[in-house]
């Protein structure tokens, strides 16, 4: 029983937060990679470029509610995503056109290109603060908990209960289809194929005939639905606030590098390696242990390595460690 | 029109500007934006040697600047009666004992050979490390803690004068520098800048969190100001020698001592420039400057004439360091307060970005006049779109939504507008307002 107990108070705690922390972050990590795939250059306006994708959602969403528009008990922001997607696809549409193919055409090394997204990050935060502020705001809506604790704990009759909200599964279910379609894409589809070719050999695609732009107009599109996506599904997940984006920037980073830059596969395990060591780093470990340590052994602290405002600290060393030892992340990147 | 008259036309632009705003709206608004300007101007220097010198990509200016904005608290502040002697020992015991696991599992790695022994024995040595320092370091840390929290809570400092405080936020910032540079230089560019980025939040956690070290989020005030040459406005209010300075100059007699406590800053802030910029000019002209210039252009090249790339780079990225360290001591030591709360890379790294390229990186008095500049717009573009929002909305009804957004939102012009300044600058005039020679 005790057993059973520990097992659920993990999955309650540890399990199903960093399940769901763990989707957002390779959502993000997959934007970065294929940006670097593709445009060869690290994109620091990307938290930015979800914040931008989560606000339309977030106005688009009241605007539905204030229409009287509801998705039952789903809420209403995924009816709001295909907009947020277009907005988000035209905004970075606009700033490829505007901004990076000057750089590209120039064949700019690609630090000068890492300094424009810095520009274009302050852009981008400029105008979403602009536009909804820089507070937080709520739009999550629809039924909050698929099962709650108390229930959980009456069917089960363990002292222990499971709560799983809404947001968390609908980030899990909206993040597996996300990647499957971006795979099925990436592998199956005459564009997908052209894309990889041209992220392993640039010249070679060239030869063959591949149009550059194109394939860099497609990485753009599928970047911006993964941004928004992956913005949403944090939002909705914890609470829409334009700072906190920015912030999301350093986990994704180090997702994206511990799995190898520029390797989609790689940047899903990274997010969810990033996720995992966070919350078990963070998470006080004393419920779980008093189940599992016999009697009179029971810990007396909290058994938490580190305070939670210390969750950075551990994306930086994870990905410390990895560029010490395995530069190329875990999986091979084309980063050298 | 030669270089030379060119240059000196847009130092003297960028002095009309902030005169301009002297008799607009205040002196003390002007001289204000004039000590913030030497302060990012020093932060510029210290980002140009990286990036301009030897094209070092460092996001992490803002951790830089907050360790020596600790220093000050570290070295000025008087030490808390008895924290000492509660826990003060202990905590320094405890980071010498982290340190020294990190040192052990670093020599296991470079001495023991590879394999899954040397995995193995890392990891334990890792692990017993942290349990031993977090049983030596939590009681000790609580106890200093507990000792008067409302008012300090915290180890205090080595009550020194303020501006031995200065190079010791220099070397608090090296220290930072060559940790991390010996980790990620080397590397590619990109993981120079997320490693950077990294530790610079860190920081900002540690000086938030570590309420022994500088009380956290609860602030510290009251850090003693440079005396003699920064007084104390009371003090000099009742100076019968400064109240007959200040009616000879027809000023009130507040006013007179606010002015004269800012100039006292400006002045010292002056020589620190000086000094620096002219070390910056003559390390630029060395062989020394050149040869960094020659790995920045071409490493491999370089590299084949027998250069060490990486401890080159490691040298110049640490010296840069200790540079914004230095200016984050000198703005602490301006507000006489650490809070750590106020420290967003937004402000304080992108922005000091921002200045370098505007200036010009590469060349220091580029860097200096761009710091000038950029500050100047950061502060007036706010009342400037203030300006602005209320003439586009002046046709709009009273009361409406619309209008009080704009105007409300108009503070967030700011970040906008140093973003297109960035670009604009960046396509069209790269190499910045005075060029690199």
């Amino acid at each position: 029983m005790d057993f059973l107990n520990a097992l659920v108070a993990l999955s309650n705690f540890v399990l199903v937060p960093a399940i769901a922390y763990g989707s957002q972050l390779a959502l993000g990590a997959l934007g970065v990679t294929l940006i670097y795939g593709i445009l060869r250059f690290s994109n620091f306006a990307h938290g930015d470029t979800m914040a931008f994708g989560a606000m339309i959602a977030v106005l688009v969403t009241w605007g539905l509610q204030a229409a009287g528009v509801s998705f039952g008990p789903l809420p209403t922001a995924l009816l709001a995503l295909p907009f947020a997607i277009l907005g988000c696809i035209v905004l970075v549409l606009v700033t490829d056109r505007m901004v990076y193919r000057f750089y590209r055409e120039q064949k700019a090394k690609p630090v000068i290109l890492v300094i424009v997204s810095m520009g274009v990050m302050f852009i981008m935060n400029g105008l979403v603060r602009f536009i909804i502020g820089p507070d937080d705001q709520r739009f999550s809506d629809g039924a909050r908990f698929l099962i709650r604790a108390r229930d959980f704990k009456e069917w089960t009759g363990l002292s222990e209960g499971l709560a799983i909200r809404t947001s968390q599964v609908i980030t899990v279910v909206v993040a597996v289809a996300a990647v499957a379609a971006l795979f099925w894409f990436l592998n199956k589809t005459r564009t997908g194929k052209s894309m990889r070719a041209y992220s392993d050999n640039e010249d070679l695609a060239l030869l063959s005939g591949i149009n550059p732009e194109r394939v860099v107009m497609i990485t753009w599109i599928l970047v911006a639905a993964l941004a928004t996506t992956a913005g949403v599904l944090y939002g909705l997940d914890k609470s829409f606030k334009p700072f906190v984006y920015f912030q999301l920037l350093l986990p994704i980073f180090a997702s994206a590098i511990v799995g190898g830059l520029g390797n989609p596969l790689g940047a899903i395990a990274g997010g969810f390696i990033i996720a995992f060591s966070e919350v078990t780093i963070t998470y006080a470990w004393k419920k779980v242990l008093t189940y599992l340590a016999p009697e009179n052994l029971e810990p007396s602290g909290l058994v938490q390595f580190l305070s939670t405002d210390y969750k950075f600290a551990v994306s930086f060393v994870i990905l410390l460690i990895v560029l010490l030892f395995k530069p190329t992340g875990l999986f091979k990147g084309n980063a050298v | 029109m030669t270089e030379t008259v060119k240059n000196t036309l847009l130092f003297v632009v960028v002095g009309c500007l902030i005169l301009l705003s002297g008799f607009t709206q205040s002196w003390n608004a002007a001289i204000l934006i004039l000590n913030m300007g030497l302060i990012s101007a020093i932060m510029a220097i210290g980002v140009n040697l990286q990036w301009g010198f030897a094209g070092l990509f460092n996001v992490g200016v803002m951790g830089f600047v907050a360790l020596g904005g600790l220093a000050v608290v570290l070295v000025s502040t008087p030490p808390t009666d008895g924290a000492w002697s509660a826990g003060g020992y202990g905590i320094v015991l405890a980071l010498l004992l982290g340190a020294a696991t990190v040192v052990a599992a670093v020599l296991v790695v470079q001495k023991m050979p590879r394999g899954r022994v040397q995995t193995l024995v890392i990891i334990a040595i890792l692990i017993a490390g942290f349990f031993i320092y977090r049983a030596v370091f939590d009681p000790n840390a609580a106890a200093v803690e507990a000792i008067d929290p409302a008012v300090a809570g915290n180890l205090g400092g080595l009550n020194l004068p303020v501006l031995l405080a200065w190079p010791a936020g220099g070397l608090l910032a090296a220290g930072a520098a060559w940790l991390i540079g010996k980790t990620a230089l080397g590397l590619r560019s990109d993981y120079l800048a997320i490693a950077t980025l990294g530790i610079a939040e860190i920081i900002i956690a540690v000086m938030k969190n570590e309420d022994w070290l500088a009380r956290g989020v609860k602030n510290v005030y009251g850090i003693p100001r440079p005396a003699p040459v920064v007084g104390y406005e009371v003090e000099l209010q009742n100076d019968p020698s400064f109240i007959a300075r200040a009616d000879w100059l027809g000023l009130d007699l507040v006013t007179a001592s606010t002015l004269s406590v800012k100039l006292g800053y400006s002045l010292l802030f002056l020589i620190v420039l000086l000094v620096l910029l002219w070390m910056a000019q003559m390390a630029l002209r060395s062989p020394w400057g050149r040869m960094m210039r020659a790995i920045r252009d071409n490493e491999v090249a370089a590299e084949a004439m027998g250069k060490d790339v990486t401890r080159r780079h490691l040298q110049i990225f640490v010296l840069g360091s200790a540079v914004c360290g230095i200016a984050g001591a000198m703005m602490t030591t301006l507000d006489g307060q650490l809070t750590p709360g106020a420290y967003q890379p937004l402000r304080f790294t992108f922005l000091v970005w921002v200045m370098v390229i505007v200036g010009g990186s590469g060349n220091n008095f580029g860097s200096v006049l761009g710091a000038f500049l950029i500050w100047f717009l950061w502060v007036q573009v706010e009342p400037i779109g203030q300006w602005l929002m209320n003439l586009i909305t002046v046709g709009m009804p009273d009361g409406s939504a619309l209008k009080a957004h704009l105007i409300e939102s108009a503070a967030h012009m700011r970040l906008f507008t140093m973003g297109l300044i960035l670009l604009i600058v960046l396509r069209f005039s790269p190499r910045g307002l005075i060029p690199e020679k």
